[in-house]
């Protein structure tokens, strides 16, 4: 697909900020080792889950 | 244009579902893959599944909430909400229409030649409550005497893991079939209502039962990467309207949380360059409409 690019004005800043809070929120999580809790789930069967059991 | 997005929507279903060695292992990916975020409604319990869900990694955090803080722990989700909040605020419900398993399920079942027939624009908020009671509250409050939860959209509602998991896995293990009762009825017939209504609607089940998907679309207004019009270019014509999967007005509603980005209403529909796709304030537009457009010709 061709595009022609055009500038409409300045980079917008909300959505920057707001990448910003969630980057955080991510961090905290990372932090506080939630990652391996979310792998350790992730790596198993839920069987209740899936409507088994 | 349709045919690109189809294609990456496929090449993403592979890359999410890339396990391909599950026939000979008879169980699901347990590798370091599974530590990042699928980016839209792919049951992590999916034997070919090489990431999380994260709609089903933030239920089994919160229904766990008081054991993990008890055990000075601390998983409050905030590594779930983070990842999908960085992607909602990256592309919004661009996922929706370009990285879903699902989606892609229910266009490819909209392909079958029956009678087209419209959502009520009512239905979309049950999404919503999908969301604030089954994914959050009622997991974090209704717990059972030892003070866990339920998962309760992945076990009462979710036909995504019926599809990807409920079924494989009753197939790949068969001494799973003794246990199925009325539990995974429900969950095949939830899974048969979607199917059969994705037939003769586009996207029902991202229209009005989706919690990833009405998550997501919190973002579309202020998401980096959206659709935008321009108001002194648009002609009010409705071609936006007759293409659009989701049945919005483009011209009425710019920034709808329905909207998934499949960009059918830029590329096939705007003949007068109103639509375009903005990536942090910066406009591409499609070089035929751009063209066409060249003269503004709605009244002042």
């Amino acid at each position: 697909m061709s595009k022609q690019k055009t500038r409409r004005g300045s980079v917008r800043m909300t959505p920057l900020f707001i990448l910003l809070f969630f980057l955080l929120c991510w961090l905290v999580g990372l932090t506080t080792g939630e990652p391996g809790r979310v792998l350790e789930q992730a790596k198993s069967i839920c069987l209740e889950c899936i409507g088994i059991g | 244009m349709e045919t690109l997005r189809k294609w990456i929507q496929c090449v993403w279903t592979l890359i999410i579902n890339g396990y391909w060695a599950f026939p000979v292992s008879k169980n699901i990916y347990q590798g370091p893959l599974k530590v990042i975020c699928s980016p839209g409604l792919n049951c992590y319990s999916c034997p070919a599944a090489t990431t999380y869900c994260p709609v089903g990694a933030i239920q089994q955090l919160l229904l766990g909430i008081r054991f993990s803080l008890e055990n000075s722990t601390y998983y409050l989700g905030l590594y779930v909400a983070g990842s999908v909040g960085l992607i909602g605020t990256a592309v919004g419900r661009f996922v929706c229409g370009w990285a879903c398993p699902f989606g892609l399920y229910q266009e490819l079942l909209h392909r079958v030649p029956l009678p087209n027939h419209s959502i009520p624009k009512t239905l979309s908020y049950i999404k919503y409550v999908f969301l604030l009671l089954f994914v959050i509250l009622l997991p974090l409050l209704l717990v059972d005497q030892f003070g866990m939860g339920k998962p309760w959209f992945c076990k009462y509602v979710c036909p995504a893991g019926t599809l990807e998991a409920g079924i494989p896995m009753v197939i790949l293990m068969p001494d799973l079939r003794s246990t199925l009762g009325y539990l995974y009825l429900n969950k095949i017939v939830i899974l048969i209502g979607f199917s059969l209504w994705s037939m003769t609607a586009s996207r029902p089940f991202c229209r009005t039962a989706c919690p990833l998907g009405a998550f997501y679309g919190l973002f579309n207004r202020i998401s980096l990467v959206r659709l935008k019009l321009d108001r002194n270019r648009c002609t009010d014509c409705g071609a936006c309207h007759t293409v659009c999967p989701m049945e919005i007005r483009f011209n009425e509603q710019p920034n709808s949380a329905e909207c998934i980005n499949c960009l059918r209403c830029m590329n096939e529909a705007c003949r007068f360059g109103a639509i375009s796709l903005d990536i942090a304030g910066y406009s591409f537009y499609p070089a035929q409409g751009r063209q066409d457009g060249r003269n503004p010709v709605r009244p002042r």
